[in-house]
């Protein structure tokens, strides 16, 4: 599994941070892959695409 | 009282008249122990020449990241390692963020997108979403698409779009420190179109990119100069990939100063909270802002970050007694 936010392993190192910032922001990587997905922010929420798995919405 | 703010009382909020490039200095000179009176003094100038109702705004990203520019704050541009992938909005998922946004209350929904300049594409686009949007919703169309050609101008006067945003950023002296894929001369240019064309000018930009506290207030007064209709004030959120990713925040109190200094440089404005007010000032220092020069805000999220609810802005709007102004009276 990866941080959604920086991408990097959860395991290692400390991503409190990196969950912290993801209070006002969207996630950018993948946690099952780490690809960078395609994200849209709209008013009232965001989605977030990887080609390989899928569809996230916050 | 600071003599600063005696003369300000006299001349801005007597005669409507802003301060000078000086006068600003002066302001966001002033101690901690004068921001209360300050930002008091902000928001009766606010009240007196702008009246209490707030404008409430939506912003969506038509077309997101892979942007040539090398605007050194934003995830958006290509040419930095930022985790930010270029995207397209279709037109329904357009269409039903500007339904989302009027729902709120919001009389206001402006269309961005990360680019130098549109392009054809990005021009139909325009055409076939605002026309879906003014069929689909009872809102105001604003635009935001970078630097413009005098044919696009035009065009997008004849879709409807009724005002157009493109933030000079930073001071003249302080630009090229931000970006170098342009000048702040050609934004200058676009803007001088708009205005010409009879579209609202939005204008402002962002606090927190390392200029220094001089180049603040030039940047205040090259605004007053320009004289929008609206001025966005965003708050460096430094974004990670970007040359300005490990910037500070700007301090809540340098915020609240710049907030009244632009109010009391430009009387008669929109003043909008855009970006960067979440991590700059927190709940507690959006309120004060409405309190000390605002007049507008941009509810719910960003282009590429997340925002408050815009429940809680329009609960705290309600709290102040400051009225949403409503979609007739911006006509």
């Amino acid at each position: 599994m990866f941080c959604d936010r920086c991408g990097l392993p959860a395991t290692d190192g400390d991503h409190t941070a990196c969950a912290a910032a993801r209070e006002l922001e969207p996630p950018r990587f993948c946690p099952s892959c780490r690809r960078r997905m395609k994200v849209q922010v709209i008013p009232t929420g965001w989605t977030a695409t990887c080609v390989e798995h899928g569809l996230r919405e916050g | 009282m600071p003599d600063i703010l005696d003369r300000a009382r006299a001349r801005v909020l007597t005669d409507g008249a802003g301060l000078s490039e000086p006068e600003i200095l002066e302001v966001l000179r002033l101690p901690d122990e004068d921001l209360p009176e300050l930002l008091q003094l902000a928001h009766d100038v606010r009240m007196t020449w702008c009246g209490p109702e707030v404008e409430v705004e939506g912003i969506v990203s038509l077309k997101t990241g892979g942007c040539p520019e090398d605007c050194h704050f934003c995830s958006q541009s290509g040419l930095f390692a930022s985790p930010v992938r270029a995207v397209w909005l279709d037109i329904p998922s357009l269409v039903k963020a500007a339904q989302q946004t009027a729902a709120t209350g919001a009389s206001e929904f402006c269309i961005v997108a990360a680019v130098r300049g549109p392009d054809k594409r990005l021009m139909d686009q325009m055409r076939e979403g605002v026309k879906a949007i003014k069929e689909a919703v009872d809102i105001q169309v604003a635009a935001s698409l970078g630097m413009l050609t005098q044919d696009q101008v035009d065009e997008l006067v004849a879709m409807g779009v009724h005002r157009y945003n493109h933030n000079l950023e930073t001071c003249r002296s302080y630009f090229p420190n931000v970006v170098t894929t342009h000048s702040f001369e050609e934004r200058w240019e676009t803007l001088t179109m708009v205005r010409e064309s009879g579209m609202e000018v939005c204008c402002g930009g962002i606090l927190g990119l390392g200029e220094t506290v001089e180049q603040r207030a030039e940047f205040a007064a090259q605004l007053a100069e320009l004289d929008p209709h609206e001025v966005p004030l965003n708050f460096l959120n430094p974004r990670p990939g970007t040359p300005l990713g490990d910037r500070p925040v700007v301090e809540g109190k340098d915020a609240l100063r710049a907030i009244a200094a632009f109010r009391l440089a430009m009387p008669k404005t929109i003043l909008r909270y855009a970006g960067g007010r979440e991590i700059t000032l927190g709940d507690l220092g959006t309120r004060e802002g409405l309190l000390g020069g605002i007049n507008a805000v941009i509810v719910g999220n960003y282009l590429t970050t997340l925002g408050r609810p815009a429940t809680a802005d329009l609960e705290l709007l309600q709290d102040l007694k400051m009225p949403v102004k409503s979609l007739s009276s911006t006509f």
